[in-house]
């Protein structure tokens, strides 16, 4: 899939840009504070019908201006090639495509895959367990609804069963056919999300570790190790055992919301013992086999957006990240930012289908 | 809003509290009112007044009623089956089918802790008593239940206390809606159906 035209009205610091991209490499380029970052974050919206870097709708619209919108069109795509969205203050977020309106915003997503990379990754190793769920959460429930299903269900019933635990304030006297009525729905619920978790990693580890090699070649080895414990034959037992926990603390102890993915590099947590630059190839790495995951799953090829990639890394990983770019077959079209003009093109001076847009305060030069 | 009386706005506001009423529509009702004869307004005022100081629950299966003890009991009906709903409307609605001569109980709620009803504030003891001080003449319990995360648990749990009793407990049935077609029920609807598909009856 390609991104043929892009034009932004009223968006972040954007007054009003029309932009066209080509295959190959669109390198964004131009100082900070310019809005390098908000040009991909716009792609990334007609994507995920939202801002990648959090905050309300609202805050996407121009300062002072009353409606932001996006048009783009795309090329390669079987179901759709004018994208729009518009939101104005106060009204619905609306979002078109070939000029219908998906049922809901969810259901756009998936049309217009993309994968994103920005420094804020960097969170994924340092930050708790929840943001690592959800990364992967967000990548298996694009393809499998079912799963999808489960993870709201789980979710509701444990919120009620976390109520009821605090309404209780920690009496033993607690209802405990109510609990048990909770935990019936709940243990179920548990095994087949983590069954679907820990079938998604074998799948996506090998993709992952291949990548990781073609950044970082040599004797590494990086792992993403699923840790549960709701696949232990004694599962039950912990949680039941959890129980006067679970009643003290007033929440449940014990689930697939408790799950972690541990990065691993040489058998030691990367997040205590990586460099910067072994973090950096891990996140790129596990970007880069989302986008294998989603492409082979779509059949066609997401967009790659790259804000600012090269920070951190040495010469060597860069060259090696810039070569692994420079395959057509799998990625026909890279978004990328830089805020060093002059480094962006000695790394791809060999490249022949390098464009380059210049930003300076909202405007592509 | 500005209105010219006190009187109204009071009047405005009482109402404006009610569910799907906003302070325009209310600003109508009261206007009106002021047009008809005053023994609308009075009689209005009484009705409501009478309501709420007689009405009665039901105390064996908490329907709304006149009297303490309703009409559950001397009608003709099957006193061997009961249908536990959340609310009174779902009873008129379950009657107004034609299809259902038993009994009927009534939760007044569904339990969910989030809104702070737990199995206290529904009224799942009262109906366990009704099953066992009946000497089994309740065979049946039909659990017509809101099909979400809490109106099945509350259906587990109700299943679960009734346990000891040993009656038959059942569930309405779940699926395509009769004149339906296929292609527009939702996934989760239409799983659920072939997952609980029933025998084709040919005679």
């Amino acid at each position: 899939m390609i991104l043929n035209t892009l034009k932004l009205q009223q968006f972040k610091n954007y007054k009003q840009v029309e932009l066209e991209f080509g295959k190959g490499i669109n390198c964004i380029i131009g100082k900070n504070g310019m809005g390098k970052t908000n040009l991909l974050d716009a792609v990334h919206f007609l994507s995920m019908t939202r801002s990648a870097f959090g905050g309300t709708d609202l805050q996407n619209i121009k300062h002072g201006q009353a409606f932001f919108a996006l048009n783009a069109v795309f090329e390669g795509l079987e179901v759709a090639s004018k994208v729009n969205v518009y939101y104005e203050k106060g009204a619905k977020k609306i979002i078109k495509v070939d000029g219908q309106e998906p049922e809901k915003l969810s259901d756009h997503i998936g049309t217009i895959p993309s994968v994103l990379t920005a420094p804020d990754d960097s969170e994924i190793i340092k930050e708790g367990s929840e943001i690592r769920r959800k990364l992967f959460d967000g990548v298996i429930s694009q393809f499998n609804k079912d799963y999808l299903g489960d993870l709201i269900k789980y979710q509701r019933i444990l919120k009620q069963r976390n109520s009821f635990l605090k309404q209780n304030e920690g009496r033993m006297k607690i209802n405990r056919s109510l609990l048990e009525t909770y935990d019936s729905q709940l243990i179920p619920l548990n095994s087949s999300i983590a069954v679907v978790r820990e079938a998604f990693i074998q799948d996506f580890q090998s993709s992952f570790q291949r990548n990781y090699e073609m950044i970082f070649p040599g004797e590494e080895h990086p792992l993403v190790a699923y840790n549960t414990n709701c696949l232990d034959s004694d599962f039950q037992r912990i949680y039941q055992d959890s129980f006067e926990k679970d009643l003290i603390l007033q929440r449940t102890n014990v689930g697939v919301h408790k799950d972690d993915y541990k990065f691993i590099l040489n058998d030691r947590p990367i997040k205590r013992f990586g460099s910067q630059g072994q973090q950096k190839s891990f996140i790129l790495a596990l970007k880069l086999a989302e986008y294998d995951y989603l492409m082979e799953k779509k059949g066609f090829a997401p967009l790659l957006l790259l804000d600012d990639i090269f920070d951190k890394l040495d010469d060597e990983r860069i060259a090696h990240l810039v070569t692994l770019l420079s395959d057509r077959q799998r990625f026909p079209q890279i978004f990328i930012t830089d805020a060093r003009v002059e480094r962006a093109k000695t790394f791809f001076e060999e490249f022949d289908d390098v464009s380059y847009y210049e930003v300076s305060e909202g405007q592509v030069l | 809003m500005e209105y010219p009386s006190k009187l109204v706005e009071k009047a405005v506001e009482e109402i404006a509290k009610l569910p799907g009423i906003g302070r325009k529509t209310a600003l109508r009702l009261v206007l009106h009112l002021l047009k008809q004869p005053e023994e609308a307004s009075t009689s209005l005022s009484s009705s409501l007044t009478e309501l709420r100081k007689n009405i009665k629950y039901c105390r064996t299966c908490h329907i709304i009623a006149d009297t303490e003890d309703c009409t559950c009991k001397t009608m003709s009906r099957d006193v061997s089956t009961i249908c536990v709903v959340e609310d009174t409307p779902d009873v008129l609605a379950i009657r107004n089918t034609g299809q259902y001569t038993g009994l009927f109980h009534v939760l007044g709620g569904r339990i969910s802790p989030i809104d702070g009803i737990g199995p206290d504030n529904v009224k799942i003891d009262s109906l366990v008593e009704r099953v066992k001080s009946s000497n089994e003449e309740v065979k049946e319990i039909i659990l017509a239940l809101s099909s979400t995360m809490e109106g099945d648990t509350t259906a587990f749990y109700i299943t679960k206390m009734l346990k000891e009793t040993g009656v038959k407990v059942t569930t309405i049935a779940r699926g395509i809606p009769v004149g339906g077609e296929l292609e527009y029920a939702d996934e989760l609807t239409l799983g659920r159906s072939i997952a609980t598909r029933t025998a084709f009856e040919t005679d």
